[in-house]
């Protein structure tokens, strides 16, 4: 971008008007323009933006690269037999192999299908687990990220649009339900919805998201609290627009843009928690394909994690680098949207 | 001050009530036959199960037995006080054959030794190491810090620490998970080993059983190694910047202008400026330890109330979960209370708001 005099408002106004503005910053308008560009623009954030693509292709392509055994339930880790014994890398598929894709004899030279990555205890095959694995993780972070950004939202607003008792009595609710630490709180959420509604993704993303919001309401609820001030809301209430369409058509589409993003991002870290969760033995059953719950069958070999540690590197490293991915383009974000960042290049 | 620390003590009833309100309200989902578990000492039998209802009122009004759960119910034959978490009793621990409370005051002492030990290299190194980047800004230790920061936010605990177990554990053999070993173990449980404070290593220490103290130390190394990796990426990244902006204030130039030397420039006049944000952080991250870290302690098998707490919840046993969750709430809302007003002693702005 260019360089600007700052306190020269007509300098300032003249740099603007002689650059000359192309079709995609007309789109998305200077602002959000000058965003995108940053992410482009950063080493950091371009790598964390091949990682998320190349997670994404891996989920869309996993049936072809690990065919389910059982088309119904691909979410079921294949199991080669029952004996506790975890299994070395490349041992032969004796009972129950998936169909042999077309790339994998080109690939790995075999005809038949190997176990690439050993199996865990109880022969669950830890190659399919990985892969499937990355579905689960967008499902659950797509899934928990949009309704916790969509309560925070509305509940934030609300509260800073009506403010008084109204505001007091939520920001209170949110005070109580931010007293206890988020994994503990999930924890506990999720263990009491489980024999309710029985072993499966759905007590944890609803713990997360019961517990999710919270965070996004203040910061919302500050953004509005400053925007709700501006004139132009104070002439859509002299024109006589109702409450409701003042809030959302006026003042959230103005306040909201920079925690959208920043939320989108924030799938990292909710994929994190809810792979914590189910290591810990809370939420999907056993043999789940989720990196949390490969890392788990880890946990009986201790003693002999030398010998057996593709239980650990495998799932571990595919859940590292896909919540670095998300990590280092939140960060790159994080510099364009700080404030004092605004108007340097 | 003084008004800022009443306002801030009025706050605390009203969380508390809050709280309890909230575990109150998650107990309901379960069936009365459950509850009665909060009262009844061991496990209902069958034939009983129908009494206790009708004597623990558990399908009584929801106000109703949100007091009974509150202040507890005194038995009039035996005059026994059952229930009641205002006396300390949350109940039956299913998983843990014992009263949920002595469970919680088994393992918090462990939890306790580890937050101790673990507070000086969690929170000075990370201190230490946030300095050192900003004092050599865009130079070695910074690019390296950078790094560091973004990795160690995105390696997720459970991951480290079964990594951790492989190499020293595992390969090597120098850091065993769990608590002490089993020789060990027998001597403290034995008679002649005095439990002082229930602090194992200072215990170990008042009997003069140094090979103990070693041995409880050996144990506490990995998760406390795990915690400081978790906690330094975070310290390094506010101390950093909150370093570097105090670093670029005019009264740090006049303190170089005048002919200071480096060293005071950066160890007298920055860095107590800089130190606020980090203050803060540094209670809640002590508060985070005390109230038990989950995945860690489960990760190296160490007894304290994180594990455990995980450990009745992947058994679904509520009634556990929730009472030391409640515990939990409770430690937390007093030391955030602490750490509010140190806080506002640390910095005049805050009082004076």
């Amino acid at each position: 971008m260019t360089q600007t005099p700052s306190g020269n408002n007509e300098l300032l106004d003249a740099t603007i008007s002689m650059r000359k503005i192309g079709r995609m910053e007309h789109f998305l308008g200077p602002e959000n323009y000058r965003i995108m560009q940053g992410l482009l623009k950063t080493p950091a954030s371009i790598a964390g933006l091949i990682l998320i693509s190349f997670f994404i292709l891996i989920a869309f392509a996993a049936p072809l690269l690990a065919p389910p055994v059982n088309p119904k339930d691909p979410y079921k880790i294949p199991r080669d037999g029952f004996k506790s014994q975890p299994r070395e890398i490349g041992s032969e598929w004796t009972k129950n192999a998936p169909d042999v894709p077309f790339w994998y004899e080109a690939v790995t030279g075999n005809k038949e299908w190997v176990h690439l990555f050993g199996t865990a205890q109880g022969q669950y095959d830890i190659y399919y687990g990985v892969i499937w694995g990355t579905r689960t993780a967008f499902k659950a972070g797509l899934i928990v990220v949009v309704s916790t950004v969509l309560i925070g939202v509305i509940v934030g607003s609300v509260s800073a649009y009506y403010g008084g008792l109204i505001d007091n009595i939520i920001m209170r609710i949110v005070d109580v339900l931010l007293v206890l630490p988020g994994l503990m709180a999930t924890l506990i959420l999720a263990a009491v919805l489980t024999p309710i509604i029985g072993r499966s993704t759905l007590p944890v993303m609803i713990s997360l998201i019961a517990f999710g919001w919270l965070g996004y309401a203040r910061i919302i609820r500050g953004d509005i609290l400053s925007v709700k001030e501006r004139d132009y809301v104070l002439a859509a209430r002299v024109i006589g627009n109702k409450d409701s369409r003042i809030l959302f058509r006026h003042i959230i589409p103005n306040a909201v843009f920079p925690t959208l993003v920043l939320a989108s991002l924030a799938i990292g870290d909710v994929v994190l928690s809810f792979a914590a969760l189910s290591f810990l033995g809370i939420g999907v059953d056993v043999g789940y394909a989720d990196w949390g719950q490969v890392l788990a069958f880890a946990r009986n070999w201790m003693t002999s994690l030398d010998t057996y540690w593709f239980i650990i590197v495998f799932p571990g490293v595919a859940l590292v680098l896909y919540v670095m991915g998300f990590n280092l383009v939140g960060d790159a974000l994080r510099d364009v949207l700080d404030p004092r960042m605004r108007g340097k290049s | 001050m003084l008004t800022y620390i009443i306002r801030r003590l009025l706050l605390v009833p009203l969380l508390l009530f809050g709280v309890t309100v909230l575990i109150f309200g998650m107990l309901q989902f379960l069936d009365p036959v459950e509850r009665a578990s909060l009262y009844v000492r061991g496990d209902p039998k069958a034939n009983q199960i129908d009494a206790a209802i009708t004597k623990y009122c558990l399908d009584c009004p929801i106000h109703i037995q949100y007091l009974n759960w509150m202040v507890g119910r005194v038995d009039s034959n035996t005059g026994e006080r059952e229930g009641g978490i205002l006396f300390g009793n949350f109940g039956w621990s299913k998983t843990g054959s014992q009263p949920v409370a002595d469970l919680i005051a088994r393992r918090f002492p462990n939890t306790l030794d580890l937050t101790i030990w673990a507070v000086g290299p969690v929170i000075l190194v990370g201190i230490w190491l946030g300095v050192q980047a900003a004092v050599h800004h865009n130079g070695l230790i910074d690019q390296a810090a950078r790094v560091f920061s973004i990795v160690g936010t995105s390696f997720p605990s459970f991951v480290f620490g079964l990594l951790m177990l492989m190499f020293f554990y595992a390969n090597l053999g120098w850091f065993p998970p769990g608590r002490l070993t089993d020789e060990f173990s027998r001597v403290v449980g034995s008679d002649e080993f005095y439990r002082y404070t229930s602090l194992l290593t200072f215990d170990a220490l008042l009997n003069g059983r140094f090979d103990i103290f070693f041995d409880a130390l050996r144990h506490m190394f990995l998760p406390i190694l795990t915690l400081s990796y978790i906690s330094w990426a975070t310290f390094l990244r506010v101390t950093r910047s909150s370093m570097l902006e105090t670093l670029r204030m005019e009264y740090v130039t006049t303190a170089r202008a005048k002919g200071l030397t480096e060293k005071d420039v950066i160890f007298k006049h920055a860095q107590p400026n800089a130190m606020l944000p980090v203050v803060t952080l540094a209670g809640f991250q002590v508060v985070g330890l005390l109230g038990g870290v989950i995945i860690t302690e489960t990760v190296f098998d160490y007894p304290g109330i994180g594990s455990a707490a995980a450990q009745a919840s992947a058994q679904l046993d509520v009634i556990t979960v929730l009472g030391f969750a409640l515990f939990n709430g409770l430690i937390l809302i007093v030391a955030n209370l602490v750490v509010d007003v140190l806080y506002a002693f640390v910095d005049p702005r805050v009082r004076l708001s």
